[in-house]
């Protein structure tokens, strides 16, 4: 998505365990909250839609009691709107029944009203009305290997998916399975994860059966990808074909989060956690990690960051913005919420004590369309 | 002479939903549906949710299933206990639906 030209403010959508929080700011630095939405229900996955000149916020909300849905939102929050027979819903056949939205993927600018969603059971669903309705990919529900995929601590799922500019590469990553990459828009699907090393199984280098924690593209160089592992961090650099570790330089290679620039090749995020084991930060020392070349090197981040801290990162309580420079927020366990301006360099608290957090999505959008503040 | 004629008595059964869920039926409390002999909970959960389905899709996922936290009510028992979606209700009973006490 590019950037904005117009006068602008920036939205962060906060989806927790008990609900959605909103925070708004003129310069990224001084945060508005409001919320709870969607109170006592989890919010795990959220969408913010920019294109066509209109910010539609998505989100996957799960109630313990009622199950799950999708939400959306054309008016940052005011109103929300679930279309009447549910925008994913598994068809007659499948004896399958939805548990998770995991996953909203806006597509390209040039794919308008193109969003894929990553749920549980491990699947892939695809809308071409904005997210109203998602229609279930079948090459990959029926792929053969689905009876070997397995289960994370979290659940089965498809928690994040990749599609390249011209919307026939498409990478998918599941835990547990792994890397999983179609060269025909969906159509078909083959396990792409030579290096990357499953070392909870018996071959500790499968074709799939990975638990790859999360995958992103790089925004410049065609074919490159990065990979968070349950333990193993690593780089693509020809369309997942094959991976090799970029973990040197880090503290520690488990985690959950992989981020990339919207715009700069070779710069990524990662937020290490120390250990399959023990699933903190290194020393109780919260710190984002930012590489400019790929991976060969690693800056620590950790400026307005406090300590000790020993809450875990998830996977996707992690992300950027497109802005410029782009900004980096992500939200821990514990509740508090951090957001950098200045691509990791300084990071300011947003919210603190909230429920566990699942999930942030940032983006720039016109000041005009702000909510008052609640 | 007056010939005898057996009318079916038609006694509406009705399904008392949770505040929280009205807001899916139109803000209605309670639905009814009419009913000239017993019918299963499923047939009446299909009848008083066919014009709700959010509200049907609160109670039941896509495979027809209740949801594990929803717990239908008849005759002040559980229908997981009895015969589950075929349990059967006859005309003029009540059925509850409530939340059961879960989450942390």
């Amino acid at each position: 998505m590019g950037v904005m030209a117009t006068a602008e403010s920036y939205v962060l959508a906060i989806g927790t365990k008990k609900g959605l929080w909103l925070a708004t700011s003129p310069d990224r630095k001084e945060w508005s909250l409001s919320g709870p939405h969607f109170l006592m229900s989890e919010v795990p996955s959220i969408g913010i839609d920019t294109r066509e000149g209109r910010t539609r916020i998505m989100v996957g909300v799960r109630s313990e009691h009622w199950g799950p849905t999708v939400f959306h939102s054309d008016d940052l929050g005011r109103t929300w709107t679930e279309p009447e027979n549910g925008a994913i819903s598994f068809p007659d056949g499948t004896d399958a029944a939805l548990e998770r939205i995991w996953q909203i993927y806006p597509d390209a600018e040039s794919r308008p009203g193109v969003v894929w969603a990553g749920c549980e059971p491990i699947s892939v669903w695809k809308s071409t009305d904005g997210g109203e309705h998602f229609e279930l990919n079948r090459g990959l529900w029926d792929h053969p290997h689905r009876g070997e995929w397995g289960a994370g601590y979290g659940g089965a799922a498809a928690h994040s998916i990749v599609v390249d500019p011209t919307g026939e590469k498409v990478h998918v990553a599941m835990s547990t399975g792994g890397v999983y990459r179609s060269l025909d828009g969906g159509g078909s699907w083959e396990p792409r994860n030579k290096g990357i090393s499953a070392y909870f199984m018996p071959d500790p280098n499968p074709e799939f059966g990975q638990c790859v924690h999360k995958i992103a593209a790089d925004a410049a160089v065609d074919g490159r990808l990065y990979a968070q592992n349950h333990h193993g961090v690593y780089r693509s650099d020809d369309d997942a074909e094959s991976w090799e570790s970029i973990a040197e330089g880090l503290p520690a290679d488990f985690g959950f989060v992989m981020m990339t620039h919207p715009r700069r090749a070779g710069t990524a995020w990662v937020i290490p956690l120390k250990a399959d084991g023990e699933r903190i930060p290194p020393d109780g020392k919260l710190a984002v990690h930012r590489t400019g070349d790929a991976g060969a090197s690693w800056t620590r981040l950790d400026a307005g960051l406090p300590e000790p801290e020993y809450n875990a990162v998830l996977r996707d309580a992690a992300c950027v913005d497109a802005a410029e420079p782009a900004g980096v927020y992500f939200g821990t366990r514990g509740g508090c919420v951090y957001a950098s301006p200045d691509e990791g360099d300084h990071f300011s608290e947003v919210a603190s004590h909230l429920p566990d957090v699942l999930c942030v999505r940032a983006a720039a959008v016109p000041a005009a369309l702000l909510p008052d503040r609640r | 002479m007056t010939a005898a004629m057996s009318v079916p008595v038609e006694a509406p059964i009705t399904v008392v939903l949770p505040s929280v869920l009205q807001p899916l039926a139109g803000g209605q409390s309670i639905l009814t549906a009419p009913a000239e002999k017993a019918v299963t909970v499923e047939w009446l959960l299909d009848r008083v949710t066919g014009d709700y389905p959010a509200l049907s899709r609160r109670l039941r996922d896509e495979t027809g299933t209740v949801r594990r936290y929803v717990n239908i009510y008849v005759n002040g028992n559980e229908i997981r206990g009895l015969q589950g979606l075929v349990t059967a209700v006859a005309p003029g009973q009540e059925v509850l639906i409530i939340q059961s006490v879960a989450g942390g």
